[in-house]
């Protein structure tokens, strides 16, 4: 870690961590295994629901991840390629939302998703339907939510990339004869790959332990790891239990963590 | 594949003729091109020489597609293509920077402009092959263009150009980041291949030296005006102007009047014989290149030297002269090299100086 023959700068910030974050994974770890047996990681690696629990997260990560692709990669590029007025415009849209609490925003969603909802009611008053839509509490609920927050750390990657690509390679490739979609297809897409990569990489990690939105937004009807790791905290009293699930948690951002720095290395290298 | 000899000529290729018509643009206040007119003979290499902020590269821009003329017209051959998108252009152009695709190898690179064009598969392996070899490359298909040296790139990013048969090419100062050994070497293959396919291309620089060496004719461009177009020995010899005087070599300009058939009188007083044929009483320039002056001739300036400079093949000497001219002089490098200080003699024949108005 220490590589540098001068590490003194980042001493205090080596100390915060090693204070309040490396101590207290430690001690999470140690209640995991309190009474020097594996049974709690047993419990959370064998049983149905709680693998189902899992897998639910993974599942949810993914799609949030994709939808995310879909909707930022568009505005990232727009605000990369668009005029200094839009693209700056763009950004007060974009980070905005990152400056306001996720509790806020998730408070708003249900504020537009419920039964008595704006869009329920926008939807009845117009006469579009006759019955409110369930979208709160459910899946789609907390795809929404999900969706909306983490939305940015998807541009802002998109848009790096798309800036780093050389105009002249774009010129080059209309010059050569290249309509604008097999420019985009053919050059922008590949060439911002690592972009697609990064932010796919973040949004699916922060996914992963998503706690507020799919608390609020999911009603108890939809499980996510981390809702469940607060249910076994605050009802069931179950520390070490909750433990194990944070420490599988951990184990499993970790791993796809690692995965996608690989993959990523490789990327770079070809 | 089959080579062409030079002597070959035009006739196979799909190169047209260009032609500029008033063409003006204007960023703002600024206008880069004012009016500019310019024919391209196909077949024909053309320079577009000038300073930087001259408007040669909007110029370039503008017939690539990249910028729409305010007011003129761009034809190529027969049909106008003015209001043509750069896609469908079919102008193959090499980028100061090269623009390779980074992501694909030099097969890649030179396919996409085939591909673009829907061309069958075995026909693009075998064209590119063909262009490959053309540029001495063959065997880096699958090279990325970054394990490239500079003067590779710059083969890659020429067989690209060249591989779709453009009606015209442009070369955007593709020289400029060679080394002095590369940069010769790739100007005299890009002027060979040039002639042998036929091409019509136009060549952007600011390095008059490199425009001597490739061009037929030359272009001299300044503030959006172009200021003489002409071969490069006219442009060099017969200079059009002031600025073409002394952005094309080294120069001694003055202004005078005529003061009698074959003489002008420098502001100043110096009385000098010239090439007869200007009326007497008109404002002319004189221009003196300083490796035309002599030790015997007409008009004789003696003086002593301020500046020396040994440049392996010539002395490179400023001459204060009695009479209060400055001269730049160039001669052959034998015996020492004149000190500061020392007396000097030198002398020009009338008809080693160029009168223009």
């Amino acid at each position: 870690m220490f590589s540098s023959s001068r590490p003194w700068p980042a001493l205090p910030a080596f100390l915060l961590l090693l204070v309040f974050f490396l101590f207290p994974v430690a001690r999470m770890l140690a209640f995991s295994l309190e009474g020097g047996t594996l049974d709690w990681y047993a419990k959370a690696l064998g049983e149905g629901l709680y693998l189902r629990v899992m897998w639910n997260t993974f599942e949810i990560a993914l799609l949030v991840t994709a939808c995310c692709l879909l909707l930022g990669y568009p505005v990232g590029f727009l605000m990369a390629t668009t005029t200094p007025f839009w693209a700056t415009l763009g950004f007060i849209f974009v980070l905005l939302p990152l400056w306001t609490s996720v509790l806020v925003r998730t408070y708003a969603w249900m504020v537009l998703l419920g039964r008595n909802g704006v869009i329920n009611r926008t939807l009845m008053e117009s006469g579009l339907t006759s019955d409110p839509i369930p979208m709160l509490h459910n899946f789609s609920g907390v795809l929404i939510g999900m969706v909306h927050v983490l939305l940015p750390y998807m541009v802002l990657p998109v848009y790096g990339a798309v800036r780093r690509v050389d105009p002249s390679v774009v010129a080059a490739a209309a010059g050569l004869g290249a309509s604008t979609g097999r420019i985009f297809w053919r050059v922008y897409l590949p060439l911002t790959l690592n972009g697609i990569f990064a932010g796919s990489v973040l949004v699916f990690v922060l996914s992963l332990g998503f706690f507020i939105t799919p608390a609020l937004l999911g009603g108890g009807r939809v499980m996510m790891i981390a809702v469940l790791i607060e249910q076994q905290v605050r009802e069931a009293l179950n520390w070490p239990f909750a433990a194990a699930l944070s420490a599988v948690l951990l184990a499993a951002t970790l791993v796809v963590y690692a995965v996608a720095q690989r993959l990523g290395g490789q990327e770079a290298r070809s | 594949m089959e080579r062409l000899d030079a002597e070959e000529g035009v006739s196979d290729s799909a190169s047209s003729e260009l032609l500029i018509e008033g063409v003006t643009k204007r960023f703002g206040e600024v206008v880069a091109l004012d009016g500019v007119s310019l024919k391209v003979a196909r077949g024909e290499l053309l320079t577009i020489l000038g300073p930087s902020g001259s408007g040669k590269t909007t110029l370039l821009k503008v017939v690539a597609g990249f910028e729409t003329p305010d007011a003129g017209s761009v034809r190529a051959g027969d049909s106008d293509i003015t209001a043509l998108p750069p896609a469908r252009r079919d102008i193959g152009m090499v980028f100061q920077n090269y623009a390779l695709f980074p992501h694909l190898t030099v097969h890649g690179n030179v396919a996409f402009p085939l591909e673009m064009r829907n061309v069958p598969r075995a026909e693009i392996e075998r064209r590119v092959a063909e262009a490959l070899a053309t540029v001495e490359l063959d065997g880096y298909g699958q090279r990325l263009p970054r394990q490239l040296s500079g003067g590779q790139q710059q083969r890659v990013a020429l067989a690209r150009a060249i591989v779709f048969n453009p009606r015209l090419l442009l070369l955007d100062e593709p020289f400029g980041a060679l080394d002095r050994k590369l940069r010769e070497t790739m100007q005299l293959e890009v002027r060979r291949l040039q002639r042998k396919l036929g091409l019509t291309t136009i060549f952007i620089t600011h390095d008059q030296e490199e425009a001597l060496v490739l061009s037929d004719r030359i272009a001299v461009m300044n503030r959006g005006t172009i200021q003489q177009v002409a071969t490069t020995t006219e442009i060099y010899e017969r200079p059009a102007n002031d600025f073409v005087a002394d952005f094309v070599g080294e120069s001694n300009l003055f202004h005078g009047s005529v003061s009698a058939p074959g003489e002008v009188t420098v502001d100043g007083g110096r009385r000098i014989a010239v090439p007869p044929g200007t009326a007497v009483g008109q404002r002319v320039g004189l221009l003196m290149r300083p490796e035309r002056f002599a030790s015997d001739g007409a008009n004789r300036f003696a003086g002593a030297v301020v500046e020396s400079v040994y440049l392996g093949t010539a002395f490179k000497l400023r001459l204060a002269c009695d009479d209060g001219m400055e001269l730049l002089v160039r001669q052959p490098a034998r015996g020492p090299l004149p000190v500061p200080g020392a007396r000097l003699e030198v002398a020009i024949d009338p008809d080693a100086i160029h009168v223009f108005q």
